[in-house]
This record gives C-alpha cells, sequence and structure tokens, in this order.
C-alpha cells in the first residue's frame, strides 16, 4: 500500500494534470490571438502553425515531419530541456561511461545504409531497411519525460510511431510473450565496445502489453529533426515510464521470444537492475534513493531535487499494466 | 636564479598557492558563467574530488622529491599543500551536502547507509580536519614533535581511503581507468616511504 503523506499540499492523481503556470499562460495568449484571428487574420493558419510548433527546432540536422501526438499522455507540459544539454549528457556506453563522451566520439556511427532484423515467433520477420521502416506509420511528436535510472531527469521531444504500430505489421505468433531489442555494437566505430563495462551487444526487453502500449515509441528523430547519432541513431526505443536505460539505442535486431530475455543491466548485476525498471519513488536502487530527481537545465544548483513520480508521472497511461504484481520484488 | 634560488625567495611560497588556488578559481568562474555543463551539481561534486585527489598527490610527493632532488626547501611548501588537500576535500564534502543533499540531514542519513563508498570518504575527511586542526606551530609544540608526526602519518590513511572511495564509486560502472592512475601513483608514493622505512628498520 502506498501511503500519501498529506503535508505534500494536497493529493493528487498524475502530476501531468496540472497545468504549470508558463502553459496555462501561454494558453492564454492562445486564445487571445485566436480571438484576434478570429477578427479576420486567418484563424486556421494560425492555430495550425501553434499545434506544429511545440518546440523550436535546433537546425542542427535534417528536418523530420511530423503530426501532434493523439495518445493519452503522449506531450507532458513540462519544459523541454535544451538541446544542447539533451544531446551533450548521454549515457551510451558504446562511446565511453563519461556523459560527454557521446556527444564527441559518436560521430563514427555508420547509420546509412542501417537495417533492423526482426526475428523469432513473427509471421513476417526478415530485415528490414531504415527508408521502409519510417514508412511504416506516422511520424508523431512525442514530448516525454526521461527518468535515469542514476537520478536525473530530461524532458525530450521525440519523432516516432507507436511500437506497437511496427509488432501489429510484422505479426506476432500466438507464442510470443516478449519482445527483445538488440542493438548496435560494432567495434570499429564504437570505442566503448572494447572496453568490458558491459556485455555486448546491449540488450533490452519489454513484456508484450508494455510494448504494445501506445507509449512505447520507435524513435527516429527529436526536436523535430533526425535522431542525433549521441542519442542512439538512427531509431531507438522510447518507454518514458521505466528508467531511461531500458529504451535501447541504435536498434539493429528486434525478436520476438517466449521467455524473458536478460537485459544487459540485469547481467552485469542483477540484484541492482530488475527486468521491469519502471520509474519508482517508493523502491530504491541498492545504492541510492530514488525519490528525487534532478531535472537537467530546470532545478538551478541551489534547488532541491523534485520528487521523483510513479511511473515518471504516466500512471494514469500505464498502471493497469501492472495491477496486483508486488512492484518491490519485480523491480 | 637557480631553481633553488627561486624556491628560498619568500614569494615562491605565495605563488605555489596562487598556483593551487587555481583550480578553485576556475571552477568558481565555470559556475558564475554557466559553464559546467548539463548538470553543474554533479561537475562541481566530481571536480573538487578530483582535485582533492590530485592535491593529495602533490603533497605526497613532496618529501620523495626532496630526496630525490636532494632539496631540502621543498620542505617549507609541504604544510600549505596539505592545507590545500583539506581546503578541495571540504569543498567536496560541502558540494555532496549542498547541492546533492539539500543540507537535508536525514536525506543524508539515509544516502550513507545506502552508498558505503560515502563512509570512505567521510572517514578520509575526518582524518584531514584532524590534521588541518594541529596544522599549526603550537600543535606541534603541544603535542610534542613525536605524536604530531604519528598524527599526521594519517595522511597515508587518508590516501588509501581515497583511492578506496573513488574505486567504489566508479564500480557501477566497471571504469576503473581514472582510478588506477590515482592509484598507481599514490601507490608509488607510499611505497617509496615503506621501502625507506623498511631499510631504516633493517639498519637498526
Amino acid at each position: 500500500m502506498i501511503i500519501r503523506p498529506n503535508n505534500d499540499g494536497f493529493v493528487h492523481a498524475v502530476a501531468s494534470e496540472i497545468t504549470p503556470q508558463g502553459a496555462y499562460l501561454s494558453r492564454r495568449s492562445i486564445i487571445r490571438g485566436m480571438a484576434i484571428g478570429a477578427a479576420g487574420l486567418g484563424l486556421s493558419d494560425w492555430v495550425g502553425r501553434e499545434a506544429f510548433a511545440q518546440t523550436a527546432r535546433p537546425g542542427a540536422l535534417p528536418a523530420m515531419n511530423f503530426v501532434p501526438s493523439t495518445a493519452a499522455g503522449a506531450v507532458v507540459m513540462d519544459k523541454p530541456t535544451a538541446y544542447k544539454d539533451a544531446t551533450g549528457y548521454n549515457n551510451f556506453y558504446e562511446f565511453g561511461t563519461d556523459k560527454a563522451d557521446p556527444a564527441r566520439r559518436a560521430h563514427t556511427l555508420k547509420t546509412d545504409p542501417w537495417s533492423v532484423e526482426i526475428e523469432g515467433l513473427v509471421k513476417k520477420p526478415g530485415r528490414y531497411h531504415l527508408e521502409d521502416l519510417l514508412k511504416w506509420s506516422a511520424m508523431e511528436e512525442r514530448i516525454y519525460r526521461l527518468r535515469c535510472v542514476e537520478g536525473w531527469s530530461m524532458v525530450i521531444p521525440w519523432v516516432g510511431y507507436s511500437l506497437a504500430d511496427l509488432i501489429r505489421r510484422v505479426e506476432p505468433q500466438p507464442g510470443a510473450k516478449y519482445v527483445e531489442f538488440i542493438t548496435q555494437a560494432d567495434e570499429k566505430t564504437m570505442p566503448g565496445v572494447r572496453s568490458g563495462s558491459l556485455e555486448w551487444p546491449y540488450v533490452e526487453g519489454l513484456r508484450m502489453d508494455e510494448a504494445m502500449h501506445p507509449l512505447s515509441l520507435l524513435a527516429f528523430g527529436m526536436y523535430g529533426e533526425v535522431m542525433p547519432k549521441q542519442n542512439g541513431a538512427p531509431v531507438r526505443l522510447v518507454v518514458p515510464w521505466k528508467y531511461g536505460f531500458k529504451s535501447a539505442k541504435s536498434l539493429v535486431k528486434i525478436r520476438f521470444v517466449d521467455k524473458q530475455p536478460v537485459s544487459s543491466w540485469t547481467r552485469a548485476a542483477q540484484q541492482e537492475y530488475g527486468f521491469y525498471s519502471n520509474v519508482n519513488p517508493t523502491v530504491d536502487h541498492p545504492r541510492w534513493s530514488q525519490a528525487t530527481e534532478r531535472r537537467i537545465g530546470e532545478d538551478g544548483l541551489l534547488a532541491k531535487k523534485r520528487k521523483t513520480l510513479m511511473f515518471n508521472g504516466y500512471e494514469a497511461q500505464v498502471g493497469q499494466l501492472y495491477v496486483g504484481m508486488d512492484l518491490k520484488k519485480f523491480f | 636564479m637557480t631553481m633553488r634560488a627561486a624556491l628560498r625567495h619568500p614569494a615562491a611560497w605565495w605563488a605555489l598557492l596562487w598556483v593551487g588556488l587555481m583550480p578553485l578559481a576556475w571552477l568558481v568562474l565555470q559556475t558564475l558563467q554557466d559553464q559546467l555543463g548539463a548538470n553543474p551539481a554533479e561537475a562541481l561534486i566530481r571536480a573538487t574530488g578530483d582535485w582533492t585527489l590530485r592535491s593529495l598527490c602533490v603533497v605526497l610527493a613532496v618529501s620523495p622529491l626532496r630526496t630525490w632532488l636532494g632539496w631540502p626547501e621543498l620542505l617549507r611548501f609541504r604544510r600549505m599543500l596539505g592545507l590545500l588537500v583539506f581546503a578541495y576535500a571540504s569543498l567536496h564534502l560541502l558540494c555532496y551536502a549542498w547541492f546533492d543533499m539539500g543540507f537535508d540531514l536525514a536525506d543524508t542519513l539515509q544516502d550513507l547507509f545506502k552508498r558505503p563508498f560515502i563512509w570512505l570518504g567521510f572517514s578520509a575527511f575526518v582524518i584531514l580536519l584532524a590534521l588541518a586542526a594541529t596544522s599549526f606551530n603550537r600543535a606541534v609544540r603541544w603535542l610534542g614533535g613525536r605524536r604530531w608526526q604519528m598524527l599526521h602519518r594519517g595522511v597515508y590513511a587518508v590516501a588509501v581511503l581515497a583511492v578506496l572511495h573513488f574505486w567504489w564509486m566508479r564500480a557501477g560502472k566497471q571504469d576503473f581507468d581514472e582510478v588506477l592512475v590515482y592509484a598507481g601513483v599514490l601507490a608509488g608514493l607510499l611505497g617509496w616511504r615503506a621501502r625507506r622505512a623498511l631499510r631504516r628498520w633493517s639498519k637498526r
């Protein structure tokens, strides 16, 4: 049972239901703008432009076309993290364990040509080229919170489509209970793969219902542009209610299996990183507390860290996936 | 002017102190200009830890250098260098308690139980505190030279604890490259002392 103290001010279901003041104020200006527009200045144009430009494009990489997402919980109201921080502070051990390493070293990653192999318990296995995968569904912008297991968080506007769209297309067999994600591990282009910080290739996994959840995203870009190499180009997974390491980068293989896959971090430290790894402020990492987090670029040096939300604030959308499960046991 | 003459110059002490405080000045400047990257708190905690280890290597190199080079004038810098170690260690602890724990005692205590490597760092700090508190001339007279010297050999324990603290912190990522550099340098500096002590002991 979760005991919620009353000294938090008030008890609420999910933080995403609360409108930050900035968004509230900008909504007012939109309404004001609409009123002006309705007075004869081309209302539809104005509103349309507002809806598409949720975040300014950084202008670093080719732009992507996308539509706003209609999935519940797909667009949080938190302020997106600065592009510089989201692309300069990364955990991508294939390029080194320091968070500045990926930005410095990932330029060697060759993303063209790229293909993803779909295999295992699936009716349409095969090697699919990136160009084809890009067309399998309409690209959407999703503004997700990202909570790293280390205790920091960001807000990233991803571009991609629901993983479920890919899964439905390749038609899993009834026996497929889990999806395993295998990522690129090339010694020649990824210097971190030569060192033994983890076993390569990096492997992650999801239960089928988790993979089919509309919020599980196959991301091809971020900030309205194609995926930067240090963020897992050209295609990666994003599961916003789980710790960041579950969102495997630079995918080369998606395997449908009947047994729970062993992910790389579980293999490295079984007692510290479980299969589920859902963001959960009440279940600590054995070596540190998970109750709070530092929002990169938002919380100043002297600000207290903010409280971590259950399922990273996606409890309303994903809570039902774990009904009846002991989340302390299945961490 | 030869190197040794320069070292004997009264300004040399101030010059070295100035050099020793440069990393701190650099960090303050970077903080004020928001140049510490995406996670300034983490950057400051790590940088002050790095500079504690570096200054520890420097102060422990004084005696071996003095012997190898035959430059006794190096000795007059040792206390100041030791206090620099203490200064960077204090800043390291302050950054952790302030930026990471928000000066929340309950959170800090909980963190201490979660992360035993912090105990090691804290133990090293307590020893350094004792050394810093007895670093002035009156303390030497008050304790007596022999006892004072025994106490200040505690810096060797600090070196061991500091390396273990760093090693344990990096163990999560299994990334020991940097740890091994500091461990190697400090092992060399402590090894030199151990060998010298053994030789003296066997001559007796």
